[in-house]
């Protein structure tokens, strides 16, 4: 495959710390904007979070949203412009935490949205804090002594969740793991603007993504964290396809629990 | 210009207004007392094209309305008290990204979650900031159904004017009440050039609307620009009403529904020969300082009425300064004050001429 950078992201080093997935997925978001022809109806929204300067580096139209708002000013902005491309980018507290109603409101409308959520069981900007996703032992800084379940709940899995609701149209989870998983990732994006540009309704790429820093790994080490335990506690897959469940409950598709 | 007369409940004329002035888009969620505004909403806007969406809660409803204003297009929510507590956070982000749009807050009885009786409590809420933050909103208080109906309007053309959110400040009483209002055949709202909306790079750069500045001195600037801003407003939209003005004894300073309290003790206590005045802020933000502060010195005595435990009197102090007596009659808690509560603490700031401060809130709060 012939590589050069997108239309969409524009020619700036990143601030995202050293074996970071945000930019790996800022490109690929951008290409998938680039392929589909859509720089110029696509408005983007950047959340608070180590995603906070996204805008910077992705050429479309931008805005921000408080923490955990992103669904409902995508929706906003969709509503009063259908023709728009919107997505909206959020990490796990954005999305899981102080963000979850907007989140499953958001999807259960079917607005026709797009959310790229990267995943990588950690507060990032602040420094290291338990998430919703935080997976069960994990030391983070508000949970020293690992995540307990019996206190701090155990990880939530949103494109399950998500799933129990009758009106998304498209839910996958891919890992930043591999450069396989990069290439799932990069043709998971592309279906998700692809389905929304179809006015199918609410898509949604759950990205399981390196944090070497606040999991006090090397860059190699936190790849083999997203594939071995991230990964076996959310399962990659698409979840969801044309608006119905895929997976062993709803009849095998290619052979696996879901696709991937 | 064909005009006609109708016989309207005060939430509805919210909606009626807000649809004629070019709303695009309303997010609401219910709370008691103005729920026939969503509704109104939900029944008219889809008929117009227009966009309606139950949200949630109050938090996804004004980060709506910051998503169809940041599209560049007319966006209102509306809510009470307590809902409106929920949206300060997302008024601050609308204020910081400079973003025009309209907050409707049919106050009830707070605080916490008090009751659904009518209330004036949320006036330092509404006009000193309310969220995170060094902004304004710019606040109307309209004092009948015409005016829940002009002033709406009027919110919209200076959110857009102003780049600024702005709020109707009513309350229960006057959302729930029922009064003619003259609707007119205006010629369609023209929204000015929104240049800065996100629509979609075409045919242009990739810009971008957002409230976080983190180099070194930029968001002091931004600040100094939106305070630049706020000052033109605060010299360019005074509005109010004065009435009995020019030969009255004690002057009367009210909002809303105390103001149409004022307006019956006012007529009234002419009957008697006690010579009451009213003056009434139409704009509460911007405040109307000067002329208040000059009324108020040549008239000598005050008489602030409000359903809350004194909150626009600060205003009003600092606008007339230590020169005149000022007193207070407050009702809290869902209570109204009545004609009788002002003649009461009239007459006798009247007959005494000394200060009345305390004996006047005591007794005109009924306690």
């Amino acid at each position: 495959m012939l590589s050069r950078k997108p239309k969409a992201l524009a020619d700036e080093p990143t601030h995202y710390c050293p074996g970071c997935g945000h930019g790996i997925v800022h490109k690929l978001i951008a290409e998938a904007v680039d392929r589909l022809g859509i720089r110029e109806r696509t408005v983007g929204i950047a959340p608070v979070g180590c995603a906070v300067l996204a805008y910077n580096y992705l050429r479309v139209d931008m805005t921000e949203a408080a923490h955990g708002r992103v669904p409902a000013v995508a929706t906003g902005i969709k509503r009063v412009q259908p023709d728009a491309i919107v997505f909206g980018y959020q990490g796990d507290g954005d999305l899981a935490a102080i963000g979850m109603a907007e989140t499953i409101h958001a999807a259960n409308r079917g607005e026709n949205i797009t959310i790229f959520f990267v995943n990588n069981s950690v507060y990032g900007m602040t420094g290291g804090q338990m998430a919703p996703t935080t997976l069960e032992g994990q030391l983070t800084a508000t949970c020293p002594s690992g995540r307990n379940p019996l206190e701090d709940g155990a990880p939530i899995g949103v494109c399950e969740m998500l799933n129990t609701l009758r009106r998304p149209w498209y839910i996958e989870r891919v890992a930043l793991d591999s450069p396989a998983g990069v290439r799932r990732c990069r043709r998971a994006i592309h279906d998700a603007l692809r389905a929304q540009m179809d006015g199918k309704g609410y898509s949604l790429v759950e990205i399981l993504s390196p944090c070497p820093v606040y999991l006090h790994l090397s860059p190699v080490d936190a790849l083999r964290f997203v594939r071995e335990k991230m990964a076996a506690q959310f399962p990659p897959g698409v979840f969801r396809r044309d608006g119905h469940p895929v997976g062993p409950a709803h009849g095998k598709r290619s052979g696996g629990a879901m696709e991937s | 210009m064909a005009a006609q007369r109708v016989l309207m409940m005060g939430n509805d004329a919210i909606g009626e207004g807000a649809i004629r002035a070019g709303c695009d888009a309303y997010f609401g969620y219910p709370i008691t007392p103005q729920n026939e505004l969503t509704a109104y909403m939900a029944e008219h806007m889809p008929k117009h094209g227009r966009v309606f969406i139950q949200a949630e809660s109050e938090l996804a409803a004004i980060n709506m309305v910051f998503g169809a204003a940041v599209a560049g297009k007319r966006a209102m929510t509306s809510s009470s008290s307590p809902g409106i507590s929920l949206k300060q956070e997302g008024l601050s982000y609308l204020a910081g990204c400079e973003l025009p749009a309209v907050v409707v807050n049919v106050q009830r009885g707070g605080p916490g979650l008090g009751n659904i009786g009518p209330g004036q409590a949320d006036y330092f809420q509404a006009t000193k900031g309310g969220g995170h933050g060094d902004y304004r909103l710019v606040v109307l208080a309209p004092d009948s159904v015409q005016e829940m109906h002009d002033l709406t309007v009027l919110a919209f053309e200076l959110a857009d004017r102003y780049r600024n959110p702005a709020m109707v400040l009513t309350d229960g009483r006057l959302g729930q009440m029922m009064e003619p209002l003259v609707l007119r055949d205006e010629p369609p709202p023209r929204p000015p050039p929104k240049p800065w909306a996100l629509t979609g790079a075409a045919g242009r750069a990739p810009q971008r609307v957002c409230s976080l500045l983190l180099e070194d001195g930029a968001l002091e600037r931004h600040n100094e620009k939106i305070q630049q801003k706020l000052a033109v407003i605060e010299r360019e939209e005074i509005r109010f009403e004065e009435r009995a003005t020019d030969d009255c004894d004690i002057l009367l300073v009210a909002y809303g529904t105390s103001a149409r309290i004022a307006k019956g003790a006012v007529a009234a206590a002419r009957e008697e020969g006690l010579r009451l005045g009213l003056f009434r802020p139409i704009t509460l933000w911007p405040f109307p300082r000067e002329p208040l502060g000059a009324m108020g010195r040549r008239t000598g005595v005050v008489l602030v009425i409000e359903m809350s435990a004194g909150q626009m009197l600060e205003d009003v102090r600092l606008a007339v300064g230590d020169g005149p007596e000022v007193h207070f009659i407050g009702r809290t808690g869902g209570g109204v004050p009545d004609v009788k509560n002002v003649l009461d603490v009239a007459r006798r700031v009247s007959k005494r001429g000394g200060r009345a401060d305390h004996a006047a809130r005591t007794r005109g709060a009924g306690l």
